[in-house]
């Protein structure tokens, strides 16, 4: 039986372009906002999905294989799953929150399987459903999002929110970049769901994420948790864009000379590898590896040999220069702070799903390999889009009057000649990169780094509107600035070293620091501990 | 980066230009281009969408490479990244050849 679902409704647009009637927007087409969107239209919500690229291949998932913590729902696994991570993650995980995204997981996988994804079976014949392959999933995903009644915007950035006279968030409007026209869709709630912020490392499928949603919701007032946790970087080809840490787990890591980088690692000592490349290059070769394991890899993840096969190098007999690429908070986990169970933000009306949001909540202020953060996109998309269209449902009234666009940086008329999208990227990027501001990070040169990016930010905020064609690039220039700046000053904040915060400073984790830190604000960037709900009680017991 | 859309395959569907998510290519009157190479994030994902196996994307993320078209052809590379996956006709049961479950914990 095929339930019928209402759709957005198309409006006149007077300016040219294309207008929507929506109870929910979703910006953003990953996993996690394809999940938000389909949850959302089972709700019974009008639901729009606007994505920055295509829906299905945007985003860091689509290119990549990745993990799913899919875990058994019996006690002692669940148990022994929540556990596992806790001490890495520097003890910031909520158990709440673990023990929901496991259950949500569980039974969204189940769902995928009967969808037709091509879970493969073990040798036991059963299905085996921890790891995604992303081509396959975000295809289904588009099908699936398509056939819930979703609209789906393609090649459609959001440009800006979208607020009420009352603060709370009624819609976004963007640009059709393939179309050079705009788009506006009112909406009883969005979901922000854009993913992190890569700076434009070429790490795998990260180009489109660059922290857009971030800025778009601190416009309107949003604040972030654990902007500190961004100082993921992984192992590639120095040439390439293919990332696996799980695989580079296998690989001996050498100097020129050949002689092995002490203490390298994939996982554990990835520091050392930085260490090692401020000095030279470093070589990678997935020796350790055996015969079956280079099958198997082979057979599971094609994606990670197209460096090698198409430049002649066989991984596992040859070595190869590596380099490693900021993730940022993609595989960070900071982001939009949420307040409840539905993954709502501070504003009214804006709800954060997947990187955009905070992972603290199930990994604390670490991640290693995906599969939590695919878990996290998942449940967290699942969530936001059932709270965002029962909060637009429950609230459906006559669409606001007046409503004002809550866009600043690049958007606005300004005396300055409008900034050089490009250059405002390198600059950001000059910051961002270094191993020896975000990884190795100390109080003098996170300062000096802030300072410099402060006044970056202020050029942005004297600089006049973008025009065609630069619009876009400016935009995410600014995310971009923005994200370090929120990045820095939390890192300033947490003078202890816990997660993958790591401070040279103050190299221990500080058992009287279990807390979050908040931040948010744009002209002006603050911080503020939050107690972690337990942290909280061994602070008071002190 | 994207590199080349052989000609004698290309149809002129334009499913790259839709589905590319850094709206590398553009439609033309006749067979799409690349008009933003420096745009390309390296992602593969046109090879795997394109149904003609026409299009090739060098490993190499940061410089254009300026691979020729017959070399391309060649090469037998061409469409060999949607065979490995299994989204020709005859390679779809590798659609279900994941086998990373064996990897994990090691």
């Amino acid at each position: 039986m095929v339930a019928i679902r209402p759709r957005a409704e198309r409006r006149n647009d007077s300016n040219g372009g294309v207008s929507f009637d929506a109870d929910v927007l979703v910006l953003g087409g990953g996993p996690a906002g394809t999940w938000a969107a389909i949850s959302a239209a089972e709700r019974g919500a009008r639901v729009v999905l606007a994505d920055k690229g295509f829906c299905g291949t945007s985003g860091a998932t689509a290119p990549s294989g990745t993990g799913v913590w899919y875990v058994d729902p019996a006690p002692a696994q669940r148990e022994a799953a929540m556990a596992s991570r806790e001490a890495a993650g520097g003890y910031l995980q909520s158990r709440h929150w673990m023990a929901r995204v496991l259950d949500e997981t569980y039974a969204q996988s189940n769902r995928l399987a009967e969808w037709g994804y091509p879970y493969p079976a073990g040798d036991d014949g059963q299905p085996r459903r921890n790891s995604l392959q992303g081509p396959e999933y975000m295809r289904l995903m588009r099908k699936r999002t398509k056939s819930a009644g979703v609209t789906i915007l393609d090649h459609s950035p959001a440009l800006e929110l979208l607020v009420d006279d009352s603060g709370a968030v009624a819609g976004a409007s963007g640009v059709r970049r393939q179309h050079e026209d705009s788009w506006t869709v009112r909406a009883g709630a969005v979901v922000v769901a854009t993913g992190g912020c890569a700076f434009l490392s070429k790490t795998l499928g990260s180009n489109g994420l660059t922290g857009d949603g971030y800025l778009m919701a601190a416009e309107a007032g949003a604040e972030f948790s654990g902007m500190e946790f961004s100082n993921a970087y992984a192992i590639s080809a120095a040439f390439g864009s293919v990332t696996k840490t799980l695989f580079f787990g296998w690989a001996t890591f050498t100097y020129e000379d050949g002689s092995v980088v002490p203490g390298a690692a994939s996982k554990g000592g990835r520091k050392a590898i930085a260490r090692a490349l401020l000095h030279g290059p470093v070589y990678a070769q997935l020796d350790k590896a055996d015969e079956q394991v280079r099958a198997t890899m082979r057979a599971s993840q094609p994606n990670f040999f197209l460096p090698y096969d198409r430049t002649g190098i066989d991984p596992f007999t040859e070595r190869f220069p590596i380099t490693l690429r900021l993730e940022g908070t993609i595989r960070g986990t900071g982001g939009l702070r949420i307040t409840d169970d539905s993954c709502a933000t501070t504003v009214p009306g804006l709800f954060a799903a997947g990187d955009a949001a905070t992972r603290e909540l199930i990994c604390g202020g670490f991640t290693g390999g995906g599969s939590h953060n695919a878990a996290w996109a998942i449940s967290s998309g699942s969530f936001a889009g059932r709270g965002a269209a029962d909060y637009a449902l429950q609230t459906r009234r006559a669409p606001a009057t007046s409503v004002r666009r809550a866009g600043t940086a690049g958007l606005q008329a300004a005396p300055r000649r409008a900034l050089d999208p490009a250059q405002l990227a390198r600059a950001v990027q000059d910051e961002a990169y270094p191993y020896e501001t975000n990884y190795f990070r100390n109080a003098e040169r996170l300062t000096a780094s802030l300072g410099r990016l402060d006044r970056l930010w202020r050029e942005v905020t004297e600089a006049d509107a973008a025009a065609w064609p630069d619009l876009i690039r400016t935009r995410e220039g600014a995310a971009m600035l923005a994200t370090a700046r929120w990045m820095y000053r939390s890192a300033l904040a947490r003078t202890e070293s816990r997660g993958m915060h790591w401070r040279e400073d103050h190299p221990q984790l500080d058992a009287r620091q279990r807390h979050y830190v908040t931040s948010g604000g744009l002209d002006e960037v603050w911080t503020e501990p939050r107690p972690h709900d337990e942290g909280a009680l061994v602070e008071a017991a002190e | 980066m994207i590199e080349i859309i052989d000609p004698e395959r290309c149809t002129a569907c334009n499913i790259c230009v839709t589905a590319c998510p850094t709206n590398v290519f553009d439609k033309t009157e006749g067979l799409p281009v690349i008009a933003r190479q420096a745009d390309c994030q390296t992602c593969f994902l046109c090879e795997l969408y394109c149904p003609e196996d026409a299009l090739f994307v060098s490993p190499f993320a940061e410089q254009p490479q300026g691979i020729d078209v017959v070399a391309a052809r060649q090469s037998g590379l061409l469409g060999s990244y949607r065979r490995a996956v299994g989204w020709t006709k005859d390679s779809e049961h590798l659609r279900e050849a994941d086998r990373s479950f064996r990897l994990f914990g090691q």
